[in-house]
């Protein structure tokens, strides 16, 4: 019978995040197009339902009923399994996100905790499942037989292999002053206020995550892969209807599992601002804190222009790479001089 | 009752990784298209970091599928994609040295793991790391690590280190 509870846990759990991340992923796209109008002193969408709010729905049903083309040139089966790839990895990076503490379900003694897998090698999980979504993006651009989409599948895996490298580094400041790779555990030693989030302890490698994160998910400064002037959309030149819809929804996905990261590393994760308003439920700090990187996301997106793609590479590795090296000299250097 | 059905999913995760790993391998070396050959050896990593994790070898597994299954196959498929070999496949270039040295390779590599399974008996004696303590097992690797095989590791960086410095000197030179 336990076994049974066990099983039924984790079958709604699974369907609750995945839906949750469905619906938000859907917003996203609205709050994206929403806030970038505002910031062009544009509307946004406003046509679909009141301010637009079924835009998503229709833009879903107009993905649907496009033609979906498959070059004749490109390779078949990679081609249809690329953006596949890049979604399931996407979706399944949320998996060891510990989007709040536990209750007790009412009137029995079953306590349910708000994450999917509290693994001992969180951490690492999302790295090693990122590293495989950009695979997506690098089949998709070979797959498609299309100039465009070959460069920008190229530029995608050289840029995220040299921002790979500083975005792991970036957070083994972390790593040495929780102690532990268990997110959970880093999320439960900045209780207790938000004076002891992270973000205090590891100012640098607060933006430096920022700043890996960005180019990761291929967000505008960052956007070399798919830069519309130069390559013509890059990787997805080829994608129409519901293939263009999933790596769409990935690249989105993958953006809210980066801002859920950056929330449990550096900003205490579900716990309250202040120990006195730990009455509100975890889960709304969570998606409160949440929301605050998502707007940031957006807002950068429409404030800075693209960079060249020699600069980003530069960067990444004349400027990222060893920044990210010395906030780890410093962290150690502090940790073992306080014992 | 639940230690039974456990112990069969185990055993369907095992045949089921094992399965597709060689199958995987096998494809890796007879398909003609070299990105398709980098795909499957992905798969085949996945599947074997699947069996790391029977072994509660969690972490062994993710850093399997970190580096060689993200980076380096990411790599493999960097550099294919930046060479034309369309030309080289029309061309049927004969590789019959590479041929004789790899199979020669390959026995030898075969004789080995024949005598690594049949030397060292599999069951040996319980030791102090259970699978309750292996399970949480990043602070376990990194004790061991750090102490017992310190050296070892750092002679690993410094030749790693060297390895990088020395690709990085190769492409500076301009002649």
């Amino acid at each position: 019978m336990q076994l049974l509870y066990l099983l039924i846990e984790i079958v709604v759990k699974c369907v609750v995040v995945f839906a949750g991340l469905m619906i938000v992923v859907a917003y996203l796209t609205w709050l994206e197009r929403k806030v970038l109008g505002h910031i062009q002193i544009r509307y946004g969408p406003n046509r679909c339902g009141p301010f637009g709010l079924l835009q998503p729905f229709s833009d879903a049903v107009k993905a649907f009923f496009k033609e979906d083309l498959v070059p004749g040139d490109s390779d078949k089966t990679i081609f249809v399994l690329a953006p596949m790839i890049s979604i399931i990895a996407a979706i399944s990076m949320f998996a060891v996100i510990p989007f709040g503490n536990q209750f007790t379900i009412p009137g029995t003694d079953w306590v349910v905790k708000l994450r999917l897998a509290d693994v001992d090698i969180g951490l690492l999980y999302i790295f090693g499942i990122a590293s495989l979504g950009e695979f997506g993006i690098v089949l998709g651009g070979w797959a498609s037989g299309n100039k465009y989409g070959l460069t920008g599948s190229l530029r995608a895996a050289a840029q995220m292999i040299s921002y790979e490298v500083a975005l792991g580094l970036s957070v083994v400041g972390v790593i040495i002053l929780s102690q532990s790779l268990r997110l959970t555990e880093i999320v439960n030693l900045q209780a207790g206020g938000f004076w002891n989030w992270n973000i205090w302890y590891q100012p640098a490698a607060f933006v430096f995550f920022i700043i890996c994160g960005l180019a990761e998910i291929n967000r505008t400064p960052f956007d070399m892969p798919e830069a519309e002037a130069e390559l013509a959309c890059g990787f997805n030149i080829e994608y129409s209807s519901m293939k263009f819809a999933l790596f769409f929804m990935a690249e989105y996905a993958h953006m809210v599992t980066m801002g859920a990261v950056a929330v449990t590393l550096f900003m205490g994760g579900w716990q309250p601002i202040i120990p006195q308003l730990s009455f509100i439920p975890g889960i709304v700090w969570f998606c409160g804190k949440l929301f605050i990187f998502l707007f940031f996301f957006i807002w950068q997106r429409g404030t800075f222009p693209r960079l060249r793609y020699d600069q980003i590479m530069k960067f990444g590795w004349k400027v990222l790479f060893e920044l990210t090296l010395l906030n780890i000299l410093i962290t150690a250097l502090i940790v073992s001089l306080r014992g | 009752m639940a230690e039974n059905v456990a112990t069969i999913f185990q055993w369907l995760i095992f045949l089921g990784m094992a399965f597709i790993s060689v199958l995987a391998s096998f494809l890796v070396i007879t398909r003609k298209n070299p990105i398709h050959s980098a795909l499957f050896l992905v798969l085949t990593f996945l599947c074997v970091a699947g069996l790391y994790i029977l072994l509660y070898s969690q972490f062994i597994a993710i850093i399997q599928v970190v580096v060689y299954a993200g980076a380096i196959v990411m790599l493999i498929v960097f550099v294919i994609m930046l060479l034309d070999l369309e030309v080289e496949l029309k061309a049927k270039l004969k590789f019959v040295y590479s041929k004789v040295i790899g199979g020669f390779l390959a026995i030898l590599f075969l004789f080995g793991i024949f005598y690594a399974v049949v030397a060292k008996s599999p069951t040996g004696k319980v030791g102090s790391y259970t699978p309750e303590k292996v399970t949480a097992n990043v602070k376990a690797v990194g004790e061991v690590l750090f102490t017992q095989y310190l050296l070892p590791f750092q002679v690993i960086g410094i030749l790693l280190s060297a390895a990088i410095i020395g690709a990085v000197i190769l492409t500076k030179k301009r002649t």
